[in-house]
């Protein structure tokens, strides 16, 4: 069967399968009992463990570049943001006129900078189709014009690294203004519901969870197919050693183009499923930080694996999560010696302790 | 004759010139009492007439009493008679006496009436204003009186102008006159005399020779003063910009060279070694807050304390690059993206630790005042001190740093090693240690640069963030494993973010010359310099 072609070296990738099938089906069970039962499972959990899908599903987005062609991108929270921004303004355009100033037309902020009609890019937001296209074309965009720059020019490594960072920044500060019409630095909030849906009701929050659990599992069987295909093998050709890739005559240019234009895409949707569960969307998730804590996901999880980038979202974001509520000053120590120590010793990440020596 | 003689005479003749001076100090006092007694009775008249005395008799008081006359501060108690400086009238606040200086509280408010004046006498005390201040013996002061009466030019003052500016010697006095009296001519002048005018005030720029041309342009009826005046609004017009450009440009080369400065350190670690420090920004952090740490250590020395701070820095960061090469770079060379990741997460660590042992908030670093302060170059442009000096800083640490790679062992050590490493070591240099020596040199730079910064913005522990990002942007411009480009690529990235700034903003000038450079390094990826030679090959 095709899916068992895929799949069947993939043993992490089998794990990662089943685990997230189970989870769509237990997790709405355990939500629905009794809430003194003892698996009850509260609603602020689930929403918890859909937001570290959403970034699982970015890890692997960056480990796709990243682990098998050998871009190390520090921008790629700038597509997971935009793909944001388009979920958002989906929602923004749902509340209507339940927001503050009540107008039908345009959203609070807009209202509030005295706008008075709706920017030409805010027209069709109020399709979700239409959302749902802008979500993967506009990060696509970016990458494909962004990329076709870069890489035909043949900036790589280091420089490619910087550039990427350079955009992000330059998004973030774009964002902040409020003559964007992004809503500035208080960005996108407020939002009511999806599709008919009330964002704050438990069913909703177990529907996106299983939406974010579903386009994880998708993601990570397109990005599995992709790189057992012949493209797969050109990718790591072209991380390996480049100049020979080219002799060949392969169009490297091309398929590093292609590949990052996907991955950008798959970034995007993580951002639309993250935004709805988070509740709000701000120029802050453009900041070179972010972009580059999403490397150390993959980097700890461990590269060209696929499921390790998944692995150290969930670990890292997990021990985030535990260390900013219970210690916040150690956090950053933690983050950064974690930087430090998988760079110095674990080369092949957490996983790479489990599997055994291989050629990737 | 004796020296006897001579000494008596002498003695004599002192005697003579002193007799009049003690008199005029009793004839001063007498003033005093008289224009007191004046100022303090209800009428109008009787002020004006204290007033006038005051400023005829020339008393060296007069400039304090009509300024507080002015201002509403000037009080007399009706208990002893006396005028008081009041500036906050309230019971429990202090009275200063205008004859003895003595300070006392006051406990009613009552006993003191303040004394007011009508507009007519608010005019008369303006036009003695100036009047003194024409006649001021100190230059600047003239300048200033001068200036003031620009504005407000009428027969009287025009009179008292040109009565001043025959007995004027200092040429930027009398060319300020000048200017007073084309204004206070040119709506009464006859053509020529109206002409001559307009030339003056066409070659000024002040600001108040265009307002009274432009006023004039729009009220004569004569085709070609009108003609005239125009054309000398668009000269001073063209003037200004000018002027402008030349701001501008030095606002532009004050922030290219805290751009430069910032990068410069990375240029040697980036650029001479090829490695990506993300911790750069966060060791020019430590540099400014040793420029902290020194001026709270000796607090009243602060023009010393930077000085001093200087050195300082660049031990502190130059130690702290050190170690952070021995401990973790080393072992990661010839893997620059993982160099970047433990460097970023050095840089964390880094942020962190400044935040646990200073706090999260910012802290201010005061400027010593020989570099705050203004050069006034003419009437549209003033260059501000602190930021020439951060210029000339630059320039220093850029050539200072050229001469220690050119012209110094451990220099050519860094460049044999830099662009061959086997065979420089194979000439017996130790590579290892120039390693460590050089990232400590570019991390000890960073650590310079970070007191340069304290000056400019608070020092907090995002500081260094925010200038990673502009630092590899200029080296990477300016390209790498070259100062000189970095040089060029700093001023000049400065100027264009300022020449854009007035139609972008600061934000968009920004953003557009990140794009800019984003599409450059498309173009030329080895920047504006690029190695060539063997040297491009590693």
């Amino acid at each position: 069967m095709f899916l068992w072609r895929i799949m069947k070296d993939d043993r992490g990738g089998q794990i990662l399968l089943v685990l997230l099938a189970a989870a769509i089906v237990l997790v709405p069970i355990l939500n629905g009992l009794p809430s003194d039962s003892a698996l009850h499972l509260p609603t602020y959990t689930v929403t918890l463990i859909g937001k570290y899908l959403t970034l699982a599903l970015l890890a692997v987005a960056v480990d796709l570049v990243w682990g098998y062609l050998g871009i190390l991108t520090l921008g790629h929270g700038a597509f997971f943001a935009l793909g944001g921004y388009a979920m958002g303004m989906y929602l923004m355009r749902q509340i209507g006129d339940r927001g503050v100033y009540g107008n039908p037309e345009l959203p609070d902020f807009m209202v509030f900078l005295n706008w008075q009609e709706l920017p030409w890019f805010w027209q069709g937001f109020d399709q979700f189709w239409f959302a749902a296209i802008m979500v993967m074309l506009a990060p696509g965009i970016l990458a494909f014009v962004f990329g076709a720059l870069a890489f035909r020019s043949r900036v790589s490594g280091v420089y490619l690294s910087i550039i990427t960072q350079a955009l992000t920044f330059a998004l973030m500060l774009a964002f902040y203004r409020n003559e964007m019409g992004f809503g500035g630095n208080n960005g996108l909030t407020d939002f009511k519901d999806l599709l008919g849906f009330n964002l704050q009701s438990d069913s909703t929050r177990i529907g996106l969870f299983i939406a974010s659990a579903l386009a994880l599992a998708f993601s990570y069987l397109l990005c599995r197919y992709l790189m057992q295909s012949r493209l797969g093998r050109v990718c790591v050709a072209v991380r390996d050693a480049e100049s020979r890739a080219r002799f060949m005559g392969y169009r490297v240019e091309n398929v590093k183009l292609w590949v990052f234009t996907i991955s950008a895409m798959i970034a995007g949707v993580a951002g639309a499923l993250y935004v709805p569960q988070v509740g709000i969307i701000n120029p802050n998730e453009f900041s070179p930080l972010n972009s580059i804590e999403v490397v150390v996901w993959v980097a700890v999880g461990g590269r060209a694996t696929l499921y390790g980038a998944v692995v150290g979202a969930l670990v890292i974001n997990y021990a985030k999560s535990y260390f900013t509520a219970e210690l916040p000053d150690i956090w950053l120590f933690a983050l950064g010696g974690l930087f430090v120590l998988v760079t110095l010793l674990l080369p092949r990440g957490i996983t790479g302790l489990l599997r055994p020596k291989e050629a990737v | 004759m004796t020296v006897r003689t001579i000494g008596g005479i002498c003695l004599l003749s002192l005697l003579l010139l002193l007799a009049p001076l003690r008199a005029l100090a009793e004839g001063e006092q007498e003033v005093y009492s008289q224009a007191a007694e004046l100022l303090m009775s209800r009428g109008f008249d009787e002020k004006g007439q204290a007033i006038q005395l005051l400023a005829d008799n020339n008393h060296p008081q007069t400039q304090l009493i009509l300024t507080l006359l002015m201002d509403s501060r000037l009080y007399y108690n009706k208990e002893d008679d006396r005028l008081y400086q009041i500036d906050d009238y309230d019971s429990g606040k202090p009275a200063i006496s205008i004859t003895t200086g003595d300070r006392l509280v006051i406990e009613k408010k009552r006993d003191f009436k303040k004394i007011t004046l009508n507009n007519q006498l608010r005019s008369q005390v303006r036009q003695i204003q100036a009047e003194l201040g024409l006649k001021a013996s100190d230059l600047s002061r003239r300048l200033a009186a001068v200036r003031a009466m620009l504005g407000s030019m009428d027969s009287d003052t025009l009179s008292l102008v040109r009565k001043a500016y025959a007995g004027e010697q200092s040429a930027a006095v009398r060319e300020v006159m000048q200017v007073a009296i084309a204004i206070g001519e040119l709506p009464r002048a006859d053509e020529a005399r109206a002409r001559d005018a307009i030339d003056t005030l066409g070659g000024s720029l002040e600001p108040d020779a265009r307002n009274a041309l432009s006023q004039f342009a729009s009220a004569t009826d004569s085709k070609a003063l009108k003609a005239a005046a125009e054309k000398a609004l668009a000269e001073i017009e063209q003037r200004t910009n000018l002027y402008g450009g030349i701001e501008t440009l030095y606002f532009g080369l004050s922030l290219g060279s805290v751009l430069v400065l910032a990068g410069i350190g990375l240029a040697i670690t980036f650029g001479v070694m090829g490695v990506i420090n993300m911790a750069h920004g966060e060791l020019i952090m430590l540099g400014a807050y040793t420029t902290y740490v020194i001026q709270q250590l000796m607090p009243n020395h602060i023009g010393l304390s930077l000085i001093v701070a200087i050195p300082c820095a660049f031990l502190v960061s130059a130690l702290v690059g050190i170690a952070i090469e021995r401990g973790v770079i080393r072992f990661l060379y010839g893997r620059p993206l993982e160099t970047l990741l433990a460097t970023f997460g050095i840089s964390l660590v880094l942020q962190q630790a400044v935040r646990t042992i200073f706090s999260p908030l910012n802290r201010s670093v005061e400027t010593p005042e020989w570099m705050s302060g203004l050069i006034e170059i003419n009437p549209v442009l003033s260059l501000t001190t602190s930021r020439l000096y951060i210029i000339l800083f630059c320039l220093m640490v850029f050539f200072a740093l050229l001469l220690v790679l050119k012209r110094t062992s451990l220099g050519l050590q860094v460049r044999a090693v830099s662009q061959n490493r086997a065979m420089a070591r194979a000439m017996g240099v130790r590579s290892e240690w120039v390693d460590a020596l050089t990232f400590g040199l570019g991390s000890g730079v960073a650590g310079v640069a970070g007191v340069a910064l304290s000056q400019l913005t608070n020092v907090g522990p995002n500081l260094g963030q925010a200038y990673i990002i502009d630092s590899f942007m200029v080296v990477v411009f300016g390209g790498v494993g070259n100062l000189w480009g970095t040089l060029v690529a700093g001023l000049s990235l400065g100027v264009a973010n300022k020449v854009l700034e007035p139609w972008a903003g600061a934000v968009l000038a920004k953003i557009l010359v990140l794009v800019f450079i984003i599409l450059f390094i498309q173009k030329r990826p080895r920047g504006l310099f690029p190695q060539r030679g063997r040297a491009a090959e590693g």
